[in-house]
């Protein structure tokens, strides 16, 4: 199919390029400029940007699927804008097995949605002992390793983990947080969880994970990509090592650059996140460093979960929010808020994820692949469950209104979104 | 952000979740309310007729005996009728969701429920999810909230020193798990005590409490000098977990009260104890069976209180 | 509208008690202008009972509709109702209902010999079969209007009429 997206507002993070202007698919990529396009597409108000990168949503397949389905959550990829993904090990059974996850990629492939990036288990069930058979899995498709938020409490056996991954070169994604530390908690040790009664998982929970963490990383000389960091402190670790030019990543979830202990009111359950919302200032520290690129990017960490996961008291509550949906108009709020240019806004969520995944993504150039997403940046909607496409209806942002609706979403140049 | 969801439209109380959150006038109307009710627990007839034809359906997802039994007095005294339910909850047998158990006592025509619960939270859950004409009183949710109990403990102490606005009252124990102690301590700070203290290990006191607005003693000698009100706090072995405290005896050494101890407050000082004591560890047998203890004294209020907060409720 | 003088009605009244008192009248004034005037009258009788005060709000017929709305006093009564001859007294008496709860209260604190209803005034509008044994005066309350009783720093009492709305 020959397409040609005229007038848009065309920003490509890769080159920082933003300026009014067409661009032109033939097949599955962005091409020079041709005569007799199949179909026009008017992008005239609205922005062209590379189809965002998550690199954390939770598809619930195998083993959730009463929570939610491939379908309906790759639905709400592409309504967000999403046009590749990577999804967390930890489904039932944990992707610790080539077969399954052949099998995901499979069943992903066939509904010719958004591209899915599965992550492999680092352990065995994830349980933390035995090591997964990297090299197969990777074969199946597996782009890297983690427990999801599984803790990993045998520091020799992370330490073995990272050296193995080290030696073929593959990549670990893991959560910083002391198992031991956090047993029991369920929200961020402090004023809020002292009035509300909550048992806490205090900062330094991350910050002594992510020491041991960096420590290894630098032993090991694996490339480790730190999954959602919520303190200042990490903040501060993180800016150190890479100062010394060790090989590290991190992200941060979009909730955190937003929200903070003081959301949870009066115990609203949707607030109940893995890492926890934390202070004012860690919130303000972590929407800082990813204005400044300590923090490399943005993701939605995408979980649906039910209503019986919700309607429970707060400590009892599943953890998790949805967010495919919310990632882009949040990633506005938080880009506009800094004052960064859109096209720096934009590469939290496109050109840097890519780099971390190895994908060839995240740019607008001829030869590149047609992952697209073409959004009105001033489109107003209301968080409700009726306007969102995921299954899981769970969000701490229900009934607010933000700004930033996806109108035409592109993979591999078919237009498998419109609204 | 929610409106306070223990107040209705207008301000008045439709439910009691926590001292937190409630305006003075409420908490002195309470106060005022119970000690009309005080009357009525000495005479022959220990019954007005003030809530009769309602049901108060006591919802304990917690065992308690003492507490259970206080609230049925007390809407027994108010002319209700009383239904009891104990729900024992197994984490490894997940049964009726807590919304459900709600939704079918609501279809039997509930006016008030009296919910105890160990998760902090659960009364505001259901009080989110009942109809207007039903009113939520929280019988302790987890680590959260006691607010009858602080009402009682703060009507207690105004019985014995009816200036709240001149004196020091220490809390004394294991604040950390303690709901008893947070309500309190939000009850004694919305009616003006100067100087609300804090007194235990760095274990057993909560990060960040000294944002609740007290002050922070780890000597219990100094934390108790010149203090009008002691409020010795039950040392919860059920709660504790991990390595908080070697043993009963070492805390009792550093904080159990003793006469000794005791002789840092003020002569006029009164002991208190929401129940029940563990002799020998927070606190000795002489103090408690002293003439500083109004430890039984705290019992009686404790039903006057609870007719106070279910009239007013039930009323809204 | 000219009210009756309040004073007046009281010397009126103890006048009229004075030779009705017995070894075993007790007098109980309820909150919060029978307490005033049962002040007033407990003393000009010189009784030798203590005066029992008492509210009713727990025995209101319109809690359904109106909640607990006032702080409510503590009832004393410093006696034993038990065979007592009780003289209730109320400032005014209108549709009959604060009586009728007074009365309910009374009896859950014992069996008394007799009760007789005191009131400085009668306004017409009675709702149950009440009716007072002494009346200071019967007075004519236009619609829309209360009718109360003042007492002054002085102690001075007053009949006073206000709009039914006046919280």
């Amino acid at each position: 199919m020959r397409l040609q997206i005229r007038n848009a507002r065309v920003v490509d993070p890769a080159s920082g390029r933003d300026g009014v202007g067409d661009v032109y698919v033939a097949d599955d990529r962005i091409t020079e400029e041709f005569g007799k396009p199949d179909r026009v597409i008017d992008a005239k108000g609205l922005v062209l940007a590379p189809g965002f990168v998550d690199l954390a949503a939770r598809l619930r397949e195998p083993g959730f699927e009463y929570k939610a389905t491939l379908e309906s959550e790759l639905d709400a990829a592409l309504a967000g804008g999403v046009t590749s993904l990577a999804c967390p090990p930890d489904t039932d059974p944990p992707l610790d097995e080539p077969g399954l996850v052949d099998m995901l990629r499979r069943r992903a492939r066939a509904l010719s949605r958004a591209r899915v990036h599965p992550i492999g288990a680092l352990t065995l069930k994830l349980e933390g002992q035995a090591l997964t058979e990297m090299g197969q899995l990777t074969d199946a498709g597996c782009v890297a390793f983690s427990q999801g938020n599984a803790a990993m409490p045998d520091t020799q056996v992370l330490w073995r983990a990272l050296q193995y991954a080290a030696t073929f070169g593959y990549k670990v994604w893991l959560r910083a947080e002391d198992a031991a530390l956090a047993k029991g908690g369920v929200a961020h040790d402090g004023e809020m969880a002292t009035r509300l009664g909550l048992p806490g998982i205090p900062s330094f929970a991350e910050t002594i994970a992510l020491g041991t963490l960096i420590e290894l990383a630098r032993a090991t000389g694996a490339r480790v990509h730190v999954c959602r960091l919520s303190t200042a402190g990490a903040v501060e670790l993180v800016r150190k090592a890479k100062a010394e030019k060790l090989p590290l990543t991190c992200d941060v979830a979009i909730h955190h650059l937003h929200l903070s202990e003081m959301d949870l009111g009066y115990f609203d359950s949707q607030c109940r996140l893995e890492p926890p919302l934390r202070s004012q200032r860690d919130r303000d520290a972590l929407a800082r460093a990813a204005a400044e690129g300590v923090v490399d990017c943005l993701v939605s960490d995408h979980t649906p979960v039910d209503e019986d996961g919700k309607h429970v008291p707060f400590a009892e509550a599943e953890p998790g929010a949805t967010g495919l949906e919310l990632l882009l108009p949040l990633t506005l709020k938080w880009g506009e808020a800094h004052k960064l240019p859109l096209a720096a806004t934009l590469a939290r969520i496109t050109t840097e994820p890519a780099k971390i995944l190895g994908l060839d993504a995240g740019r607008i150039a001829p030869g590149a692949p047609a992952d697209l997403a073409i959004f009105d940046p001033r489109a107003a909607f209301r968080v409700a469950p009726q306007t969102l496409k995921s299954q899981g209806k769970n969000t701490p942002f229900l009934g607010y209104e933000l700004f930033g609706r996806v109108r035409y979403t592109l993979v591999a140049g078919n237009v498998v979104y419109e609204a | 952000m929610q409106r306070n969801p223990q107040l209705n439209a207008s301000g008045e109380l439709q439910h009691l979740l926590s001292i937190e959150g409630l305006p003075r006038e409420v908490l002195v109307q309470i106060l005022d309310t119970a000690e009309s009710f005080a009357g009525v627990t000495e005479r022959e007839v220990k019954k007005v007729p003030l809530l009769r034809g309602k049901s108060v359906f006591n919802l304990f997802f917690e065992p308690s005996t003492r507490t259970r039994t206080t609230f049925e007095i007390a809407a027994k005294r108010l002319s209700a009728d009383v239904i009891n339910l104990n729900i024992a909850v197994s984490s490894a047998t997940k049964g009726e969701s807590l919304l459900d158990t709600v939704a079918n006592l609501s279809a039997m025509h509930a006016d008030i429920f009296v919910v105890r619960h160990a998760s902090s939270g659960a009364p505001f859950l259901i009080a989110r999810h009942v109809k207007p004409h039903e009113h939520v009183v929280n019988a302790g949710d987890g680590r959260h909230a006691h607010p009858t109990q602080g009402l009682l403990d703060l009507y207690t102490i105004r019985h014995y020193k009816k200036d709240f606005t001149r004196l020091i009252v220490a809390i004394v124990g294991d604040v950390l798990h303690s709901r008893v102690a947070r309500s309190l301590i939000h009850g004694l700070t919305t009616l003006g005590v100067p100087e609300v203290r804090v007194i235990g290990p760095q274990t057993l006191l909560p990060l960040g409490v000294e944002g609740l607005g007290v002050r922070v003693f780890n000597d219990m000698r100094a934390g108790l000098k010149d203090c009008d009100v002691v409020v010795m706090l039950r040392l919860q072995n059920e709660r504790m977990r991990g390595a908080l405290l070697p043993s009963a005896q070492e805390f009792f050494k550093h904080y159990g009260l003793t006469e000794d101890k005791l002789a840092a407050a003020r002569n006029d000082a009164i002991v208190m104890h929401p129940g029940p004591m563990n002799r020998g560890v927070e606190i000795d047998s002489t103090v408690a069976d002293g003439p500083h203890s109004v430890i039984l004294p705290q019992v009686t209020f404790g039903i006057a209180v609870r007719m106070a907060v279910m009239s007013i409720v039930a009323g809204n | 509208m000219k009210l009756p003088d309040a004073e007046a009605l009281c010397e009126q009244l103890a006048a009229e008690l004075r030779p009705r008192i017995g070894p075993r009248s007790a007098m109980v004034g309820l909150y919060t202008g029978g307490a005033w005037l049962a002040e007033r009258l407990h003393s000009m009788l010189g009784l030798k009972t203590p005066l029992a005060l008492m509210d009713i709000a727990f025995y209101r017929d319109d809690y359904a509709a109106r909640g607990l709305k006032h702080d409510p006093k503590r009832t004393k009564i410093p006696f034993d109702v038990n065979g007592a001859e009780l003289l209730l007294v109320d400032d005014v008496l209108y549709s009959g209902r604060t009586v009728r709860a007074a009365m309910n209260e009374l009896f859950d604190y014992g069996r008394p010999a007799s009760i007789s209803l005191v009131v400085l005034a009668d306004r017409s509008g009675r709702q149950l079969p009440i009716c007072a044994q002494y009346v200071g005066a019967k007075v004519e309350v236009p619609a829309g209007m209360r009718l109360t009783l003042k007492r002054a720093d002085n102690g001075g009492l007053a009949l006073a009429l206000e709009s039914e709305r006046a919280a």
